[in-house]
Formats: C-alpha cells, sequence, structure tokens
C-alpha cells in the first residue's frame, strides 16, 4: 500500500470506485483541500487496513487535523475522495459517523453538562431508531431500547476504564478522564476506524502508557486505529506504520523504523526553522530522541482553553 | 390577606399561561441562539387549531360534562396541537432553516415576517371558510361543560376551573417535558446539540431533525396555552399572539433564556407581579391599563441587574 504525494495517475476527482483491496478499511484519493489560496491537503492518497494502526507525524500546520476533518465530512474535499469499504463517503458527518468513522478531538470537545454515561449514549442515536413519538405514547420498543443504550454504554465506559464515573459531569472528571471518556463516545458509535487527534496532549508518562494500552485493546476489537500525535515514542512503539505529512503533503510512509530514520523526516521536523544544538543530524539521529516538550514537537498550549493549557503545563513529559 | 392570596392564585394562573408559552422561545433559543418571534403567533394559531376542531366536530353545544371533558376538550387539544406543531415545522423548514448559517439577523427579520404574515393570514382568511366566524373581530371561544365559568371555592379564594386547567395542564408538560429532554434519545439529541453542534453531527446525531423536534416541542406546548387562553378569556383572535408573546419572552428572559425550568419561574414570577402590581399599587399606576407597563419594567430590571436571568441562562460551553 502506498501513500504518496503527489498523485502520479490522473484519478477522476471524486470517482465512483468500488472494489477495495480485501484488507483495504479506508482510502483516500488524491484528497486535496483549500481555504481560499492555502492548500491546506495537496494530493493525499493513502490507505488504511483493517485492524491496523496508523500514525500520522508531521509538524504544526502539516494539516494534519484538517486531513481528519476530511476524512469525517466536516469539509468537503476541494477534490479527491475518500472511500470506507469501497463506497465513497458522504460529505455530511453525520453519514459519515453512521458508516463506521468516529473520532476524538484534539482539544476535547464532550458535551460538558451531560453525565459521563449520557455523553456515551449520545453517540448511541445513529444505531438505535426510537423517534419522538414511539417515546412520547411509551411504547414498549422505546423502554427496552433505552435500556440497552444504558447498559451498552455503560460496558464502553467500562472498557476505557471510567465505569465509576456514569453519574458524573464530564465537565468535573480529571483531564485524562476527559480524554477517555472521548474515547468511549467514539467507540460507542461502533466505528469500523476510529480517529484519534493527539490523544495523549497533557498527558502525564503513566497516563500515556495507559493510552496505548488502551489503543491496543481497541485493536483487538478490529478496528482500524489513526492517530494523530506529536509524541514520537507513543507513535513509534505503537503504530503499524506511520505516515509523515507535511506542508499538505505525504512526505514519507512506512513502518516505524523506517519513518524514524528517515533523512527527509528528521530534516522536516528540526530543519532550518529553529535553533537547536548540533541541528545537524549525527548519523544514528532518529526522532525517538527527539523530546516531545521540544518547542518544535509540541503543540503551544491552546490559549482558548485555560484548563487545557494550565494542564499542558503541568503535564509536560519529563523523559 | 385574602386579596393578596386571591392575586397569587389569579396570578399564577396568568403566569402559567405564559410559562407554556415561554418554554417555546427557551427550547428553540438553547438549541439555535434564535428568538423565534414568530412563538406567539405559534401560540394563536393553536387555539385557532383547537376552535377549528371543535367547528369539524359540528361545533357540538351544551353537552355533557363528561363528553366535554373525555371527548371534545381532548379532541380540540389534539387539533390545536397539530395545527402548531404542522405551522412551526413549516416555519423552520423554510423560514429558518436557510438561514443558519446567515447572519444572525437575517432569521430575526425572517422571524418578525413569518409573525405579520400568520397574522395577517388568519385574520383575512378565516373568516372566508364557508360558515365559519369572521374572524376580524374577536372570535368566542366554545363552552366546554365543566370548565368554562365554573369556580371552585377554596377558603375565601375563588379560583376558576380555567385557571386550574392551565395551572395543571402547566405541572404536566413540565413533568413530560423534563422526561422527553433527559430519558429519550430526541431529548439527549436536543441537549448534545444545544452544547456543541458540531461534534453532535460528528457523533452521529441528525442535527436537523433535532432543531426541528425543538420547535415541535415548543410548538406542542403553546398549542395547550392557546387552548387554555381561549378557556380563561372565552375569545380569540389573530392578534393574540403578539402581546402574548412578547410576555411569554420577557417571562423566558426573566428565567434565564435557554433554561426550561427559567422559562418556568420566569413566567409564573411574571403572572404574579402584574397580578400584584394591578391590585397593590395604588392610584391610576395600579389600574389595570398599568399591568403591561409593570411586566416590561420587570424586564428591563432584570436586564439591567440580573442579564443571566433568575435561574440563569445557559451558557453555551465552548471549551
Amino acid at each position: 500500500m502506498t501513500a504518496h504525494a503527489h498523485g502520479a495517475s490522473a484519478h477522476p476527482a471524486a470517482g465512483r470506485e468500488t472494489g477495495a483491496p480485501a484488507s483495504g478499511l479506508l482510502q483516500a484519493r488524491d484528497v486535496t483541500m483549500q481555504f481560499g489560496g492555502l492548500t491546506a491537503v495537496n494530493q493525499v492518497s493513502l490507505d488504511i487496513h483493517r485492524g491496523e494502526i496508523l500514525g500520522l507525524i508531521g509538524p504544526n500546520g502539516a494539516g494534519k487535523t484538517t486531513f481528519f476533518n476530511c476524512l469525517t465530512g466536516m469539509y468537503p474535499p476541494t477534490s479527491g475522495s475518500v472511500l470506507l469499504d469501497g463506497q465513497v463517503l458522504p460529505p455530511k458527518p453525520r453519514k459519515v459517523a453512521a458508516a463506521g468513522v468516529s473520532r476524538t478531538f484534539q482539544n476535547i470537545r464532550l458535551f460538558h453538562n451531560m453525565t459521563a454515561l449520557e455523553n456515551v449514549m449520545v453517540a448511541r442515536y445513529c444505531r438505535t431508531r426510537t423517534n419522538a413519538l414511539d417515546a412520547i405514547f411509551r411504547l414498549p420498543r422505546h423502554r427496552r431500547e433505552e435500556v440497552e443504550t444504558r447498559e451498552v454504554s455503560q460496558r464502553w465506559l467500562e472498557f476505557v476504564g471510567l465505569g465509576h464515573t456514569t453519574d458524573l459531569l464530564s465537565r468535573n472528571l480529571p483531564y485524562g478522564d476527559q480524554r477517555r471518556l472521548e474515547i468511549a463516545r467514539a467507540l460507542a458509535l461502533e466505528p469500523k476506524l476510529l480517529l484519534l487527534d493527539e490523544p495523549t496532549a497533557g498527558m502525564n508518562p503513566q497516563e500515556t502508557r495507559e493510552a496505548e494500552e488502551l489503543i491496543q485493546r481497541i485493536r483487538g476489537l478490529d478496528i482500524a486505529v489513526l492517530v494523530i500525535e506529536h509524541d514520537m515514542r507513543f507513535i513509534f512503539s505503537l503504530c503499524d506504520r506511520v505516515v509523515c505529512l507535511v506542508r499538505g503533503e505525504v512526505l514519507v510512509e512506512g513502518t516505524p523504523a523506517e519513518v524514524q530514520h528517515d533523512p527527509r523526516v528528521i530534516e522536516a521536523y528540526i530543519g532550518g526553522s529553529v535553533d537547536l544544538p548540533n541541528a545537524a543530524p549525527a548519523p544514528e539521529a532518529s526522532l525517538a530522541h527527539l523530546q516531545p516538550s521540544n518547542p518544535v514537537l509540541e503543540m503551544p498550549p491552546n490559549a482558548a482553553n485555560p484548563i487545557l493549557g494550565a494542564r499542558r503545563r503541568r503535564g509536560d513529559h519529563d523523559a | 390577606m385574602d386579596l393578596f392570596l386571591q392575586q397569587l392564585v389569579n396570578g399564577l394562573s396568568l403566569g402559567a399561561l405564559y410559562a407554556l408559552i415561554a418554554v417555546g422561545y427557551t427550547v428553540v433559543y438553547g438549541i439555535v441562539q434564535l428568538i423565534n418571534f414568530a412563538h406567539g403567533e405559534i401560540f394563536m394559531v393553536g387555539a385557532f387549531g383547537a376552535y377549528t376542531t371543535w367547528m369539524l366536530m359540528g361545533a357540538p353545544a351544551s353537552l355533557s360534562v363528561g363528553i366535554a371533558l373525555g371527548v371534545v376538550l381532548p379532541a380540540m387539544l389534539l387539533g390545536g396541537i397539530v395545527t402548531s406543531v404542522t405551522v412551526a415545522l413549516l416555519m423552520e423548514r423554510l423560514a429558518y432553516r436557510p438561514l443558519r448559517s446567515a447572519p444572525r439577523l437575517a432569521p430575526l427579520i425572517s422571524a418578525i415576517g413569518i409573525s405579520i404574515a400568520l397574522q395577517e393570514a388568519v385574520r383575512l382568511f378565516y373568516g372566508r371558510i364557508p360558515g365559519f366566524p369572521d374572524s376580524r373581530r374577536a372570535i368566542p371561544f366554545p363552552v366546554i361543560e365543566g370548565i368554562t365559568g365554573r369556580t371552585v371555592q377554596f377558603g375565601g379564594l375563588t379560583i376558576q376551573y380555567s385557571a386550574l386547567f392551565t395551572l395543571g395542564a402547566l405541572a404536566v408538560c413540565t413533568v413530560l417535558l423534563w422526561w422527553f429532554v433527559n430519558k429519550t434519545r430526541m431529548g439527549r439529541a436536543m441537549q448534545a446539540t444545544s452544547q456543541d453542534a458540531d461534534t453532535s453531527r460528528l457523533m452521529g446525531i441528525n442535527v436537523d431533525r433535532a432543531i426541528a423536534t425543538a420547535f415541535a416541542v415548543g410548538a406542542a406546548l403553546a398549542a395547550v396555552a392557546g387552548l387554555a387562553h381561549g378557556l380563561r378569556y372565552n375569545n380569540i383572535d389573530p392578534l393574540m399572539g403578539f402581546l402574548s408573546g412578547l410576555k411569554a419572552f420577557t417571562a423566558a428572559v426573566l428565567g434565564g433564556i435557554g433554561n426550561i425550568n427559567g422559562a418556568v419561574v420566569g413566567g409564573l414570577t411574571l403572572g404574579v407581579v402584574e397580578a400584584m402590581a394591578t391590585t397593590f399599587i395604588p392610584g391610576q399606576f395600579g389600574s389595570s391599563a398599568w399591568k403591561d407597563v409593570w411586566a416590561f419594567v420587570l424586564l428591563i430590571l432584570v436586564l439591567v441587574f440580573r442579564p443571566q436571568g433568575l435561574l440563569g441562562a445557559k451558557v453555551v460551553d465552548r471549551a
């Protein structure tokens, strides 16, 4: 499976191709996203296999989150298409979700005034059917489904280790728990592909290890995971394959070992813009030696979110 | 003291009417941050829907109490709700949904347009239907045996049955609404949408439907209020939605717009203040001609000293 920066062959834009390879789950074909004159994502093609963990790395502004938004239908790509199981995904987030793609957010976006359980139950919406009339007339169908929704959601809370938080308001949960709650909510959607946008941002090493273990268990459910992360040790120890995005284009794609020693990747991260001692990479240089707390690699504290900002500083990686 | 209690009861029953309408403003505002200024007309249309149902039943008069309360009243209630909900859904679909991403002034102007259009449509065309009364004047509301004109003596207090009907309707509607919003799939979808519409979409929620449901719920309660208004004042007219709508809006702001409990508390408070003002303010300022003035003086005071309302407006979380 190749990921290439420039669509060598002329793919018909938004062509309705079918017939995905047996192991292919999601195929992005020459996805391009332009905002006015800015090309945030440029002809990115990549395949995600069933049950694989694929890492997406790249310096800030490389277009990783924009690419996520293209996959989930938030941004209809300017050109190119995204196929899930050989079907073109419609450019509507809720239909993409129903088709089996769910995500978490770089800045936690829980429903803050709902309990943990309710947050997860929300994601069951498109897997359940009762409508307002069923509810008003209290048909048995409604009651049965409501009980089932509650039970399924509680199981997902337990899956991520939040079984005890059921009736707590999500905004009152500790930061790490909020991140896990987002994952529980995303899983309750029964996705085939889970997109994680910086799942360990602001976590301490212990929490990061737990997140890694959790993602491995998610893979065990035969759910493919595409993860954006700036913590290189996390990415290289977790992922089966890694794609490095630079300036909206796929720079390198390969196994963690290949990518972390690739001179182009190292240059993309440290080349030019920032003064580092020994800026020229030593022969054995690898991205894993770059600390995640390095200003190049770490996202700036989110100014819009005092809690997150503070947590990030407090939770800075110590290793 | 008796006078005080009497006015308290009168105020509460008047306030219950405001509260039933106010919930519609607050539910819609909570989900789309739009003041639906045509909501007063939805209330008016509900009253006319109930009246029309009575006409279609052959304008039954002088029935036994059992039939009047067991058949005619429920049928009128249902007819009113169906009319209001239908008009509200059409209004949302045709006048608001196309403007969802427009500047916020646009839907507001659209709302005022819809409001005038509905008033005039009912005023000019209702009486043209053969056999229906001229709607350019107030139409006498049907006599419902067992409610109209009946009173109950309680201690030194005189309570009209129509007041009991209004208060009972408010109690039932409040409980049903609480249950619907908190314990059903659609209610959760509404809450999620009001907290974060984009995330709701990504979690598979049909946001358009959640918004339409909010309009429908508000319209159903407005229709109940329309029937209660007819029973209380014994006549209805096409312009009745204007002042009642404005008062109910005041009540919603008073309680904290976006907050359902606030709408109920705000409505009851406003009713009591009006009743007390006309009784205990001396001289001409206490005359009933001044009661609307006191209602809006209260609105101004609240906006100046407690702009978030008595119970606090629902603050939209932006993490």
